[in-house]
């Protein structure tokens, strides 16, 4: 539950030393309650106050770190079950299955899909951010060259899965650097593994195989002080799995129950042998409330779909996304081919473009920043009208690309045809479809020359 | 540690619909919780798949969509037949794509002429979706409505603009009407009150909430439907306890995504099981969202959403 900051200036000094470097009590307390402050730089907050303020200040459901640098991968800080009374915070993580006992020019290939498969939309990028290596051979000195190959050829964040607390100590020291989720502490080898985990600082799986012995587990590691915990409750039944799940979910954010607010890790690489049924249970997962997200193989045909999904889930629904403004060119549009204008809301622009790309029809499309909105929206709220259309049609260039000058409005700003025609009088302006599904039809008729 | 799972607080339940008639009919809906949290409520109707027919033969539809129905595409009749007697399918999906003004604009008479023909060759129930033209369908579904009185069909879509026509002729012959809003819950809440106020009985009404699939915007509809259950299970909102029905293939398969070879761009792997799996995995997010009934088209992304909607429910 966040406090105001009225509610945090009551539990401090209320000197106002200016020790923190703000000048009163009250101005620090807004600060934090913002976020822009930490308390450690108030030097005489009372320990109560402290330990008031820190719980309240520590989020229902732990952030974990996974890697470092640019690739590092936030995870957990999730506050909300549904995804329209809020927004979901931290998109889950892809990892890409690598083991000890496979061929050394399979590793090789895995690695190279690991760092090839991108993809960009509406201006981002879009790729996987973990290798989960795994020892399949028991022999610690394999493990440790396959870590240090994966950490020489890949810049992601690192998973280390075995059974054996030796090999798996081996593999941390190889990678410690790079902060590697370590997989897994059971209750079989909690003493190790936590201390593994201090010793170097890296976030740790707790695995158990019902959720009460999970909350039992994660219990015993922070006590013994290990904060970074990502849970796998063990099952790989996929009613079963979905179900814990929702569990851990609604049992960190409606009871506040501590020992399961934390990130989890899930396993479709072990519910099926096949990898179509794999991918389909990976985006159910999406959706439903994975963290870490562990595959048996990287294919272009599923993960591309998998981070499609995940972006579109994740988007917040208050911010939609919007593509960048300019001239989009498709299917090698020429001086004679035809001009159409949209916002930039990014459905509209993959609708329409999509649209466009089906009439075959090579065309210019205009895409004006309306701040995210679409068409309709943009129109009723003044940011897709005659005024600020034309300075852009203008300064866009359109106006050496083509020979004619006539401009396609979408049918719902109609409206604005008159306006543009004084503001751009050297363009003829045409009102197209209101629907992006009428575009091929209305495109096929289209001549740069002579009448509609 | 004593741990106590924590319950959602359900105050309401959705309506349950009948769809079809006969021993192949089939009853979806009913559900007392959210889509599969059976530790928390029922689900005693599973969640459907209609397989599509379109009522021409497709055009633009990539080959892998194709090849399952190669031979029976100029022909709906043999075409729903193949669906139901070779993949197994429970209800048909008949998508009147001929009557779109914008297209080949076919006559009410002969496409509800059409849509009869389909009727009498199958037994499993019969979904008949328009072009989404508010007036052709006003005239094509009314007469189809009129034609195949007894064939209990389930037709769509039904808009604030048309529902009066639509809906009086669906009351007359009893059929059951789709309900179809923009991704909006307070204008599908509207147009269920006034389907109401016209006389359509709750068990003739489904809603589709408008979908598309992964990329094109699903998390709008992702969003709605799961708006459209809290409201119903949880805030007592009686006009939005209605089953819901995903018109989603059509969607999926019509994006540049589904089409592109590999050869043009080798990280986005195989056309053909990239086309299945964004069919099936936009399917599994709406099943996620509420769906009881989602119109498919590929056979193996049908097989691979059947497989999850049992596993989930298996215990």
């Amino acid at each position: 539950m966040p406090l105001t900051g009225i509610d945090i200036f009551k539990l401090l000094p209320k000197t106002n030393c200016k020790e923190c470097g703000e000048p009163t009590c009250l101005a620090f307390a807004m600060k934090l309650a913002a976020g822009k402050a930490e308390l450690s730089a108030c030097p005489h907050v009372s320990e109560e106050a402290k330990a008031k303020l820190e719980e309240a200040s520590t989020p229902p459901i732990a952030p974990v770190t996974i890697g470092v640098g640019d690739r590092a991968l936030k995870v957990g800080s999730e506050t909300v079950m549904f995804r329209h009374e809020k927004r979901f915070e931290n998109p889950p993580g892809f990892a890409l299955l690598i083991t000890d006992t496979m061929e050394e020019s399979e590793v090789n290939t895995r690695l190279e899909k690991f760092n090839q498969f991108q993809y960009e939309r509406v201006g981002l990028i879009l790729r996987p951010e973990l290798v989960a290596v795994k020892d399949e051979s028991g022999d610690a000195g394999k493990f440790e060259a396959l870590v240090n190959k994966v950490k020489q050829n890949s810049d992601g964040g690192i998973i280390l899965m075995s059974n054996n607390p030796d090999v798996l100590a081996t593999g941390v020291k190889a990678c410690a650097d790079r902060k590697p989720l370590i997989y897994a502490a059971t209750e079989d080898n909690v003493v190790g593994v936590t201390d593994l985990a201090k010793e170097h600082s890296c976030p740790v799986v707790a695995k158990a195989s019902s959720l009460e012995e999970l909350a039992q587990l994660t219990t015993k590691l922070t006590e013994a002080g290990v904060k970074d915990i990502v849970l796998d409750s063990g099952s790989r039944d996929i009613h079963q799995a979905f179900e814990e799940q929702v569990i851990i979910r609604s049992a960190a954010l409606m009871k506040k129950f501590r020992p399961l607010g934390f990130p989890t890790i899930v396993f479709p690489c072990e519910m099926t042998d096949d990898p179509m049924k794999e991918a389909v249970i990976a985006s159910m997962f999406v959706a439903k409330y994975g963290s870490i997200i562990v595959l048996s193989d990287f294919q272009g045909e599923s993960l591309f779909p998998l981070l499609v999904e995940r972006m579109n889930i994740y988007t917040d629904p208050q911010r939609p996304l919007a593509t960048t403004e300019g001239i989009y060119e498709i299917g090698s549009p020429d001086e004679k081919s035809p001009v159409l204008l949209t916002t930039n809301f990014s459905l509209t622009y993959f609708i329409v473009s999509g649209e466009i790309e089906t009439s075959k029809v090579p065309t210019y499309l205009l895409v004006k920043d309306t701040e995210g909105l679409s068409v309709l929206t943009a129109w009723a709220g003044g940011k897709f009208v005659a005024d600020n259309i034309a300075p852009f049609v203008k300064k866009c260039g359109i106006e050496d690309k083509v020979k004619h000058h006539k401009l396609v409005i979408p049918g719902y700003a109609a409206a604005e045809s008159g306006g543009l025609e004084e503001e751009l009088p050297d363009w003829e302006i045409l009102i197209g479809p209101r629907e992006a599904a009428h575009i091929p039809s209305y495109l096929k008729t289209w001549k740069p020359e002579g009448g509609e | 540690m004593a741990f106590e799972i924590p319950k959602t607080l359900y105050s309401g339940k959705i309506k349950e619909a009948k769809l079809g008639k006969g021993s192949k009919a089939v009853t979806i809906g009913g559900e007392s919780a959210y889509p599969f949290y059976l530790f928390e409520g029922e689900m005693p109707n599973l969640p459907k798949i209609a397989m599509e027919v379109w009522d021409c033969p497709p055009e633009e539809w990539a080959e892998a969509a194709l090849e399952p129905f190669i031979g029976v595409t100029d022909d709906p009749v043999a075409w729903a037949k193949k669906c139901v007697e070779d993949y197994r399918a429970e209800i048909i999906a008949l998508q009147l794509i001929s009557t779109d003004p914008n297209g080949l604009d076919r006559g009410v008479d002969e496409a509800a002429g059409v849509v009869k023909k389909v009727a009498e060759a199958i037994d499993v129930p019969l979904i008949v979706w328009g072009c989404s033209d508010e007036e052709k369908d006003t005239e094509v579904l009314r007469k189809v409505c009129e034609i195949c009185q007894e064939k209990n069909l389930i037709i769509g879509p039904v808009v604030e603009g048309n529902h009066k026509k639509i809906g009086a002729a669906a009351i007359g012959y009893h059929h059951t009407v789709i309900a179809s809003t923009p991704i909006d819950i307070n204008l599908a809440k509207q147009l269920n009150i006034l389907l109401g106020n016209l006389g359509v009985s709750d068990e003739l009404i489904v809603m589709d909430p408008t979908v598309s699939g992964i990329g094109y915007g699903i998390e709008y509809a992702y969003s709605v439907m799961e708006r459209k259950r809290m409201a119903g299970l949880t805030q007592q909102d009686e006009r939005l306890q209605f089953p819901i029905i995903c018109n989603i293939s059509k969607e999926v398969w019509k994006t540049k995504e589904a089409h592109i070879p590999i050869e043009e761009d080798p990280n986005l792997g195989d056309a053909k099981k990239r086309g299945i799996l964004m069919e099936a995995m936009s399917a599994m997010v709406l099943l996620l969202g509420g769906a009881d009934v989602l119109i498919m088209r590929h056979p193996e992304a049908i097989r691979l959403v059947q497989e999850m909607i049992a596993e989930l429910i298996a215990s």
